[in-house]
């Protein structure tokens, strides 16, 4: 694995929002294969690097690359179009549209044209989904919107599965089921992953490697478990006293 | 909405003795407030009246009887009203009631129905040319009312300006066939075309736009394209309009009188008359219109369908999903003007004479109003709303300008009793095995 190129390469870019700059010159990489989770304060940078990676916004300087290839340049759309799937933050299901509608929604970016494996996968993965077939995406509870939106990104068949906060608001049981099937989904698929999130208890112990954000730059990165054994990220992050 | 209302369920369900009074209290408390905000419109709309004087000057009526009258009726049909509903619980949402479901079942029989009438309507005995005419006008509605759905119901923008495709498809008919003497078939697409092309024209500058913006410079697109033909003089004639624009022929049989072989009636050894051409019109439009649904319907089903109604409900979840934002929405604009513009090549060849003055914003607020009454995105909706407003805006023509407000008030009785229109369900798009009604409750307000 080492020997590869990463699939995906994020050099030097900086980034940022009207007069706002976001992040600065932020260097990362992720391998196939890999979990890599992006944990910082509110406000660090987190989602504007997920959404940098995807062009919008377009980085102000600094290349992106998936596995070699520059997508700097490229569209929103087409970008999305080169194996590379999110999440996004807040889940942003369509509520009106039934959860079958949403999944098929996911498979646009399906270059060969019969999503039912993919469907059958995400099945595979979240059965409550098939149970919910023909039900409005926004009547879901928040956790099964959860399954919703991964199970959308995943009706691509991505290479690369952007993360953004897949915790957020939801019960602690609801995501340790989550969490369980991002591990079972990369164990068992070798699908690589990419995730952004506030809880970095439960983010560290999930993914192989992490990148710490402040202010938008990179501060600390290392593997899972030993970021999770630095006393200044048990401090900043971990709320001091986390029951293991 | 009323205080009768608020109280908590318990005490409206035991409806007993004790709350009587409390109720008419109540309710009285209710219409007083209603016949105070009457009189406050009522006093100077209706109490004060300029009357030009004997000398010539204006001088100030005043018609405070009138007024007193009115805040009357205000009151007591308010406090009727109350008492009314008070008895029956007004109900605040409106989850599909019973009567939502048996609308819907009835709609199953009734989309067949009526357009098995709208099929044999023109050979119904009795259908002369008055109902003919009415019948193609109401058809005419319907198609810009399937065309706007497109627009407004399935992709979510809200465009206050669509007359202005229906004006350049009229004026590209017209003018085509006067300058270059085309004919109608193949002016129709022609005129498809153009209002295609002008519909994405209009959706390029507001591409970022969505809601109330969108809606403010759609508004203006429409008046600027009126204008434009009521002022370039040398092409559109300004506000002489364009006169004598070509009748259509059915396949090259033109509708004259003459009873000449190569006239319509001749060719086929009829009598000549007047309602072969209506006739020929009436089915022209119904085509049109039944074309408009069948694509709508098509696309439905499809990915460009499909991403229009997911753009509706989250444009960033679409980019994320490798949707092009961009093509989706002009692609939307474009295929909505381009039905726009087939009505208007209909409407001009009807007419034989357009101006400026048929393409007024007001014929755009009629058509959206056509499109929301129906409920938006439901096709059975949108014709059922064309044949009551355009229909009865007929019927009701003996009461010259009490007209206005008959209207006025339907639509706001359709409002207050089905605030998501008259068809507020939809069948998802795509289902699985059982294709299960959505509610009314779980269709936001003026989304569909």
């Amino acid at each position: 694995m080492s020997t590869s190129t990463p699939l995906l390469e994020v050099d030097r870019v900086t980034a940022g929002y009207g007069a706002v700059q976001a992040l600065t010159e932020v260097s990362l990489h992720v391998m196939p294969g890999e979990i890599v989770t992006l944990i910082g304060a509110n406000g660090a940078g987190k989602s504007t690097l997920l959404m940098t990676i995807c062009g919008d916004p377009r980085p102000r300087s600094g290349r992106i690359r998936l596995a070699g290839q520059d997508i700097t340049a490229l569209p929103t759309h087409a970008i999305m179009r080169h194996g590379l799937a999110q999440a996004p933050e807040g889940r942003r299901i369509f509520p009106r549209m039934t959860v079958r509608e949403n999944l098929l929604m996911g498979a646009e970016a399906l270059t060969s044209g019969d999503p039912t494996p993919q469907l059958e996968q995400v099945f595979a993965l979240f059965p409550r989904l098939k149970e919910r077939l023909s039900q409005r995406g926004g009547t879901l509870s928040g956790g099964e919107q959860q399954m919703l939106a991964i199970g959308r990104a995943l009706m691509s068949k991505p290479r690369l599965l952007l993360l953004d906060e897949p915790s957020l608001g939801l019960a602690p049981l609801v995501v340790k089921q989550i969490f369980g099937a991002i591990r079972r989904l990369n164990a068992e698929t070798g699908l690589t992953v990419l995730l952004v999130e506030q809880n970095a208890n439960l983010a560290l112990r999930l993914a192989h490697r992490g990148y710490v954000l402040v202010t938008g730059r990179i501060a600390m990165e290392g593997s899972g478990r030993a970021l999770l054994a630095r006393p200044e990220i048990r401090d900043a992050y971990l709320g001091g006293g986390v029951a293991a | 909405m009323t205080r009768a209302e608020s109280r908590s369920p318990s005490a409206r369900r035991s409806d007993g003795e004790p709350h009587r009074p409390s109720r008419l209290l109540l309710a009285l408390k209710d219409a007083g407030l209603a016949a105070l905000v009457a009189l406050g419109l009522f006093a100077p709309v209706v109490g004060l009246r300029t009357d030009v004087a004997p000398s010539g000057g204006l001088f100030l009526r005043t018609r405070w009887e009138d007024v007193a009258i009115l805040c009357g009726i205000v009151f007591a049909l308010r406090l009727t009203l109350v008492l009314w509903t008070g008895r029956r619980g007004l109900r605040p949402s409106t989850a599909p009631g019973p009567w939502t479901l048996r609308l819907q079942q009835a709609g199953r029989l009734f989309a067949p129905a009526l357009l098995a009438v709208a099929l044999a309507l023109p050979f119904i005995p009795g259908v002369g040319r008055y109902e003919l005419d009415l019948g193609i006008l109401v058809l005419t509605y319907v198609m810009l009312g399937w065309g706007l759905n497109i627009v407004v119901g399935l992709a979510g923008l809200l465009d206050l300006g669509y007359v202005a495709f229906y004006a350049v498809g009229a004026y590209s008919y017209a003018l085509l066939a006067l300058n270059f003497g085309l004919s109608f078939w193949i002016c129709l697409p022609l005129a498809g075309i153009l209002a295609a092309f002008w519909g994405i024209l209009l959706g390029f500058p507001v591409l970022r736009l969505r809601g109330d913006y969108l809606a403010i410079v759609t508004l203006a697109f429409g008046e600027m394209i009126r204008i434009v033909l009521l002022n370039w003089v040398s092409l559109t004639g300004g506000p002489n309009g364009l006169s004598g624009i070509p009748r259509p022929s059915f396949f090259g049989l033109s509708f004259s009188m003459s009873g000449d072989p190569d006239t319509f009636a001749g060719y086929f050894g009829l009598e000549p008359s007047p309602l072969h051409r209506l006739i020929f019109l009436y089915y022209l439009i119904f085509a049109l219109a039944l074309l408009t649904n069948w694509v709508t319907l098509r696309l439905r089903r499809q990915p460009l369908g499909r991403a229009w109604e997911a753009m509706r409900e989250d444009e960033i979840a679409c980019r994320a999903l490798g949707i092009n934002i961009t093509t989706t929405k002009l692609s939307a604009f474009a295929l909505g003007a381009m039905f726009g513009g087939f009505a208007g090549a209909f409407f001009a060849t009807r007419q034989a004479f357009i101006s400026p003055e048929s393409f007024t914003f007001i014929e755009s607020a009629i058509i959206l109003a056509i499109v929301v009454l129906g409920g938006l995105g439901s096709q059975i909706g949108v014709a059922i709303a064309a044949l009551v407003m355009i229909g009865g805006f007929e019927l009701f023509r003996e009461l010259e300008e009490w007209r206005m407000l008959v209207f006025g008030g339907a639509m706001v009785l359709i409002m207050v009793l089905r605030p998501r229109g008259l068809v507020g369900t939809r069948t998802p798009s795509v289902a699985l095995r059982q294709k299960r009604l959505i509610g009314a409750n779980l269709i936001g307000e003026g989304k569909g």
